[in-house]
Order: C-alpha cells, then structure tokens, then sequence
C-alpha cells in the first residue's frame, strides 16, 4: 500500500537527555532513519499538546517526544507531566480519527545514542505502516483552498 | 446623524444568545433607547429581502450568534457583513464553533444515517433523506446545503470583534454595547470579556492549593462537592485555570465546574489542547496503571475540552480518510 511513503516525523527532544543522545549517535556515526526533524526543547514538559496538534496540522505523520528517564529530570518533575499530558492525549486522538501510535513518549538518556537510533528507526518504521496521517483527497483541498 | 443601526442575526445555534439579548432585563430599554433595531428574526418581523434592500455598509454593528453548518448560514453571514460596518461574533457558537461544533467529531454520512435511519424515533423504515432538490408537482423544492463540518463565523466572514460564552452574560453584553456606543473598543480582533483566567475572579480560588494535585478525577455527577473549597481541588474538573474570565464564575457559584464556554486566554491557539495539558499535568501519580485509573473520571477527552471550540482547534474536525 504504502509504497514509497516517507512518513515525516516531528521530534521534540529534551535538551539535557534525548538531544544529547541524538549528539552522540551522529558523532558515533550511526546510522539511522532520516525522517525525524528534531526541535529542541528545555524539557520534554515544555513540549505543550498544542505543539503535537500543530505539528499534526501543519504535515507531521508522527510525533516523537524523548525526555529524561524517571527520577532524571533536570527541573524534577517536567517528564513526569509529559508523561500524564502525552497518555491523554492518546486517549483522546483516536476521537479524532487519529490513531495513538502516531504519539510516542521515550526517555533516552544522554549516554544512549544506540536506543535513540533504534527507537528511531522503529518509530519510522511503525508510523510507514500507519500510513500518511492526510489522505490524498485532504491534501488536494488544502492545495485548493 | 440618527442613532446607530443595529442588526442580530442567528446561524446555528440554540437561541440561547437571543434569550442572553432579553436577559438584558430593563438594561434592554437604555439599548433601544440609544439604537435602531434595523433587523431580528427572533422577535421582529424584517425578512432577508429588508436586509438585502440597505445600502451596503449601512448597518453600524451587526450581532451574529451561531455556528455555520448549513449554506444557508453562510450566505447571510456574508449579506450581513456585507451590510455592516463592524460584525460582532456573539458567543461560544460563533466564536469557535460551540456545541454544535461537536458534530465536527463525526462524519457527516454518520450523522446523516443515525438521524434520518438508525434513531429509535425513525419508525417507519423508509429511511427517506431529505434532498437538497426535490421535484414536486408545483415545482422543485429547495434546501440549503448541509455542510461537510461545522465552522466558526470567522471561517467565512471577516469578524470585528468577539463576544464570548455559552451564552454570553448580560453583563458582558452590555459592557460591549456601551463600549460602542462610546467609540471605547479595543482593536480590532479582540475578545470583549476578560483578560484573566477565570480563577481570578472566583470565590473559591483563595482555596486553592499552591501545589494543586489529585489522585482521580470524578465527573460531576458522581460527587456532591464541598461548597467551599476549590472543585478542581476536589478533583472535579474544573476548567477555570484556562478559561477567560468575564462571567465571573456563575457556575461555580451554582456548584457547577466551568467547561470553558468563555474560550482561551489570549496567548492560547488551541483551547482544548491547553485544557488537556492543564488538567493532565495535576493527576498526582506516574505509574501507567493509576494513570489510566485516574482518567477513567474522563471518558470523553475530545468532548469535554473541545466542547465549545472543536471547529477553531488545530485538529478542526475527524480526520478525513477517503
């Protein structure tokens, strides 16, 4: 079906754990999936669910958000609060036609560039079997309009 | 000059915002006093074809309530705006779509199947849909277009100002009304209510914690509140601490939660999402399994935070996958 697909992937990482797992994969010269875009966040709880929702808008197909394991937090608690925000918010996409999957919370901690380029790739992986959030007809329209 | 022309008009919507205009209770008398109703299905018999013989531009503002669901709506949204000098969204409908936004969480087939065959009502099994274009014998019957999804007004006309709430207060009318009238409005674009959230306003909020957290959320009907201690204290979800001010927590005082009809605060895009995020983040556990205890107290997330905004949300509607 989805041949060819190359999903689009937003990731909102924590600037004191995940981004510097992604640092340290691409100074480790791995390789891994092309398809996420990174943003840099102070912390996975800065990352707002308005941010998921306007990157789901404006194109995304997935959403990714790293954050520091429990307990790691740099401000104490702000990965617990991404945690509680990100599992309602998967409660409440598919109300939307949305599917949860398309929202991924993972704590990567600074020394774990090998998990980050696998979750990575399996993230990439799960949201190309998913299939491209807008379909074709509501792409055209929004050409149109 | 001869007093400011005035116009209301309703698109979809309850009539509840007509009834807020009557709320008005004798402040109505100092409104007539100083304006002309030029225009107000719901209780003056002018017809459309009055509006469309006024010279563009001659109406001085123009209150429309209601969302835009049928063609219809929109056809007269744009003769209003067409007609006024300041068009003014008036209330939750209008301003972000309200309740009948809800409908933008379902397709329209599915709406249309449950109305018109599966509703228990529909006993006599034929299922016949009402068309856009019928064929009679005295000739063809016409009905406006029932649209794909449910918009705000400003999805199709260009709005002056907003005046928010389910409906919105009368005292809050009146504010805006005298605000005209004096040539005192803000610019362009703005909401005329408060520019606080609503806990700011509440009695309750003295009560409310510095470090606000519980362990379930309850619905309201499975609790009797305390009457003087903050709701969201009690774990009744309370949508003050996103929601403009400006009614000054009538609900709250009634024992009832706010459920956010006022709309965001001026730096929110997304009302439901910001909603979402306040209520999750004050859910006292981080073990997976409490976690989805706790919401169980929440079995529709879509309908409780985009009550009255779904079709101004990011999301907008259902995604669409044909």
């Amino acid at each position: 079906m989805n041949n060819g697909f190359k999903p689009s992937i937003v990731g909102f990482f924590c600037n004191w754990c995940t981004y510097l797992a992604a640092d340290l994969a691409g100074t480790s010269r791995m390789k891994y999936a092309p398809n996420v875009r990174v943003v840099r966040t102070m912390c996975s709880g800065r990352v707002d669910p308005q941010l998921v929702l306007w990157a789901f808008r404006n194109g995304a197909d997935g959403v990714l958000v790293g954050g520091c394991h429990p307990g790691d937090c740099h401000y104490q608690e702000g990965n617990y609060k991404a945690m509680r925000r990100t599992n309602l918010l998967r409660k409440m996409l598919p109300q939307f036609g949305i599917e949860p999957e398309r929202v991924r919370l993972e704590w990567i901690s600074a020394s774990e560039g090998e998990r980050l380029r696998d979750v990575m790739n399996e993230f990439t992986e799960q949201i190309r079997r998913l299939g491209p959030l807008r379909s074709a007809a509501t792409k055209k329209e929004e050409a149109a309009a | 000059m001869g007093k400011p022309k005035v116009a209301f008009y309703w698109c979809a919507s309850c009539g509840g915002c007509e009834e807020a205009i009557v709320d008005l209770a004798e402040g109505i008398l100092k409104v007539v006093e100083a304006v002309d109703i030029v225009f107000w299905p719901v209780a003056l018999d002018f017809k459309r074809s009055d509006v469309e013989a006024m010279p563009d531009a001659s109406i001085d503002v123009s209150f429309v309530n209601g969302a835009i669901r049928l063609s219809e709506q929109e056809t007269m949204a744009k003769l209003m705006r067409r007609k006024s000098k300041m068009v003014i969204a008036y209330g939750a409908c209008a301003y972000q779509g309200g309740i009948p936004g809800l409908a933008n969480l379902t397709e329209k087939e599915a709406i249309l199947d449950y109305v018109y065959r599966q509703a228990p009502s529909n006993s006599d099994g034929a299922a016949n849909r009402p068309q856009q274009h019928t064929r009679v014998q005295e000739g063809e019957l016409e009905l406006p277009e029932f649209y794909d999804m449910v918009k705000a007004l400003d999805d199709v006309i260009d709005v002056d100002y907003y005046i928010p709430g389910c409906p919105p207060t009368p005292k809050i009318t009146l504010r805006a009304i005298e605000a005209i009238l004096q040539g005192q409005l803000p610019e362009k674009g703005a909401v005329l209510a408060g520019d606080r959230a609503l806990c700011y306003e509440c009695d309750l909020n003295s009560t409310k914690p510095e470090k606000l957290l519980v362990s379930q959320l309850k619905r309201v009907h499975q609790v009797i509140p305390e009457r003087d201690k903050c709701l969201l204290a009690q774990g009744i979800m309370c949508l003050g601490p996103v929601t403009r001010g400006g009614c000054e927590a009538l609900c709250v005082h009634g024992g009832m939660p706010c459920t956010g009809c006022f709309g965001p605060l001026e730096r929110v895009r997304d009302y439901g999402a910001k909603a979402l995020s306040a209520v999750a983040s004050i859910v006292d556990t981080t073990d997976e399994k409490a976690l989805a205890k706790a919401f169980e107290g929440l079995p529709d997330p879509a309908g409780t935070f985009y009550r009255y905004s779904a079709p101004a949300s990011y999301l907008e509607r259902k995604r669409q996958t044909v």
